[in-house]
């Protein structure tokens, strides 16, 4: 498998504070990749710097078939690039329902003429009632997204980020305030995700990153401490050590 | 009142009906045309006056740049204290031609009666001066270049508005000035150019501005009365066709975009959307509507002078824009007819004073007072304005179900509610 995203010898501080320092880091295509690490160890930062948010003070970060330099480009075109984003707390549009939500994110033109002039066909409408379906909101496309519970509203947002059909996927804290039926219904759906595209997930909880059964990265003060599966790195001493306090 | 982009059946709708206030709005403004045609001096029974016929058609055009600050308020939350400038500047460029134009027409007159014919030189001379006399000049300044022709000034009122928009906002956009910040360089940028026309040597007259503008070049013969009715049709038109243009802006997935940028700006752009690029379109396109609303407005006035153009004026019509609701745009016109209306009527010293015995309440220093103390129970009590009550009444009158379920029995009737 070809490499996707290759982030080499990172490094940013604020204030001093290195929140990475050194870190390098890689993914193919088509790969489900889970991030583990304790509060600070800059897994936040990390996504930051892929999506163009925060821009680092060293190193390179490279994407796609040409492996282009993401860090001269503006969010906006990173985004456009087929780099998706799920934030921690779910921010969806809460004033708008779940369909303009949805049909704001489905992959089209972006710039604002060709927005202005847009009017969605058979087929978007189409596909927004599948990713509804997929998403378990099909009966509440019409509600203004607000309206949604907690749970609800992560999952719109998931809906969001794969109608925005992107190449690498970053997810933060997925299951965060969900039910284990829910969990159990994300799990499914990022290994669902993976298949076409490549997934990287942020997680504290253990138990989740088992069930995603795949590669692990485990982060700690700003740079990789550990790699493997997650029975390798759950016996790996830096990790017990970093993990079960010092 | 549903704009969602889903509709049921999947088939188009049309404008209208993703949009119920369109053809509400635009009967309501027919009506009220004909109203005022039927009323007038110019062209009807004489009921009202010409001087309240020029306040209300003055009041379209305010309720124009109302719908403009609307949507780049209340849609894209970009506080712009700089609008009412804008409008200003479409004022300075029709009135320029206006002020040449009569004062061409006047100098070629009394020339006429000299032996020999006036060479273009003189005449040119003799425009300056009648212009310029007052701020001590008797040269045109490069400003006034292109005043001898209508279509440029006409364009002016266009582009002037347009560029210094699009300048102002590429460099504010870009450099990620957002919220308090942006609305405080936007009332910079209004104060720059008040005081800017207020020097006398700026071209434009200084204090002085530009007056007589209610007299339409070569149309000495027609009276006030019908140039009144005149521009009250062209507000009324433009106010209509503003009012479609911006419900059409606002109805698709611009609207959706733009309501998302004033929602969560950071979340846009990792959808992808460049918003700096959607925030200057939409910066710009008002910043024009502006202009054309004060193109139309200031002939009404018959003066424009630089204090129009003070940061003052543009607090207004976001106080406007407030009370009357923003994020709708009936609301904006709501509250733009509304508040200058009254506004007129305390002012004019129409309003009856109040004699408290001890203290005598006189409208005209009183009504600011009254008006920024609405300003803050509207924005305490009533976030929605004066727009809100349409809420109100749409909420007694159709159930909102949240999305529940209908219940065992699911009737025909009962699921054309609950689709409201």
């Amino acid at each position: 498998m070809s490499t996707l995203l290759e982030v080499s010898g990172v490094s940013v501080s604020f204030d001093g504070f290195k929140a990475i320092n050194n870190l390098s880091f890689q993914i193919a295509e088509r790969e489900l990749r889970a991030v583990i690490g304790p509060n600070g160890a800059g897994k936040t930062t990390f996504m930051d710097i892929i999506t163009g948010k925060t821009k680092p003070d060293e190193g390179r970060v490279n994407y796609g078939d040409k492996g282009v330099s993401l860090l001269s480009m503006s969010e906006s075109r990173i985004a456009q690039a087929g780099v998706g984003r799920k934030f921690q707390r779910p921010t969806v549009f809460e004033d708008q329902s779940v369909a303009d939500n949805l049909m704001m994110a489905l992959k089209k033109a972006r710039g604002p003429f060709s927005v202005l002039t847009f009017r969605p066909d058979e087929d978007d409408h189409a596909k927004i009632v599948e990713l509804a379906e997929e998403i378990g909101l099909s009966g509440a496309l019409h509600r203004k997204s607000g309206e949604l519970s907690h749970g609800q509203k992560q999952w719109l947002e998931i809906g969001m980020l794969l109608a925005q059909e992107p190449r690498l996927l970053l997810v933060d804290e997925p299951a965060a305030g969900m039910t284990p039926t829910e969990r159990e219904h994300t799990t499914d759906i990022l290994r669902e995700a993976a298949r076409t595209r490549a997934v990287v997930v942020v997680e504290h909880d253990m138990e989740f990153v088992r069930r995603l059964d795949c590669k692990v990265t485990v982060l700690h003060e700003g740079s990789v401490l550990a790699e493997g599966s997650i029975d390798h790195v759950t016996q790996n001493e830096k990790v017990i050590d970093v993990y079960l306090g010092r | 009142m549903s704009e969602s982009t889903l509709s049921a059946g999947h088939v188009r709708t049309p404008l209208a009906l993703r949009f119920p206030s369109v053809l509400v709005f635009l009967a309501v403004l027919g009506l009220f045309t004909l109203g005022v045609t039927i009323l007038s001096e110019g062209f009807g029974i004489g009921a009202i006056s010409t001087s309240f016929v020029k306040t209300l058609g003055k009041t379209l055009c305010l309720c124009l740049v109302a719908l403009a600050m609307d949507l780049v308020w209340g849609y894209c939350g970009i506080l712009s204290l700089g609008h009412m400038a804008f409008f200003g500047l479409g004022g300075y460029a029709i009135g320029m031609w206006l002020m040449y134009e009569r004062t061409r027409l006047i100098v070629v007159d009394s020339l006429a009666a000299s032996e020999l014919p006036p060479t273009a030189q003189e005449i040119s001379d003799g425009i300056a001066t009648q212009i310029f006399g007052v701020v001590g000049a008797s040269e045109f300044p490069p400003v006034w270049a292109f005043a001898h022709s209508l279509p440029i000034q006409l364009a002016f009122v266009v582009l002037v508005p347009g560029l210094l928009a699009l300048v102002f906002g590429w460099l504010a956009f870009r450099s990620r000035v957002t919220g308090v910040y942006l609305s405080i360089l936007t009332q910079a940028m209004t104060l720059a150019l008040s005081l800017y026309l207020f020097q006398n040597d700026s071209g434009l007259r200084g204090n002085n501005g530009l007056s007589g503008l209610q007299n339409l070049p070569g149309l000495d013969a027609v009276p006030q009365a019908t140039v009144s009715v005149w521009f009250f049709w062209g507000s009324a038109f433009a106010l209509g066709a503003g009012y479609v243009l911006c419900a059409w802006i606002v109805s698709g997935k611009f609207g959706s975009v733009i309501r998302a940028i004033r929602d969560d700006e950071a979340r846009v752009r990792f959808l992808g959307y460049p918003v700096e690029a959607f925030k200057l379109f939409v910066f710009t396109l008002t910043a024009i509507i502006a202009g054309i609303a004060g193109a139309l407005y200031y002939p009404q006035a018959g003066i424009i002078n630089p204090t129009e153009i003070a940061p003052i004026a543009s607090i207004y019509l976001a106080v406007w824009v407030a009370i009357g609701g923003r994020g709708r745009l009936y609301g904006a016109v709501i509250g733009a007819a509304f508040v200058s209306l009254l506004s007129t009527w305390f002012t004019g010293g129409q309003a009856p004073d109040i004699n408290l015995g001890f203290y005598r309440i006189q409208w005209v220093d009183w009504w600011t007072v009254l008006l920024g103390l609405s300003f803050v129970l509207v924005t305490l009590f009533a976030p929605k304005g004066i727009g809100g009550l349409v809420d109100i009444i749409i909420d007694r009158t159709t159930p909102n179900r949240h999305g529940a379920d209908l219940g065992p029995d699911q009737g025909a009737l009962r699921e054309r509610e609950a689709d409201k």
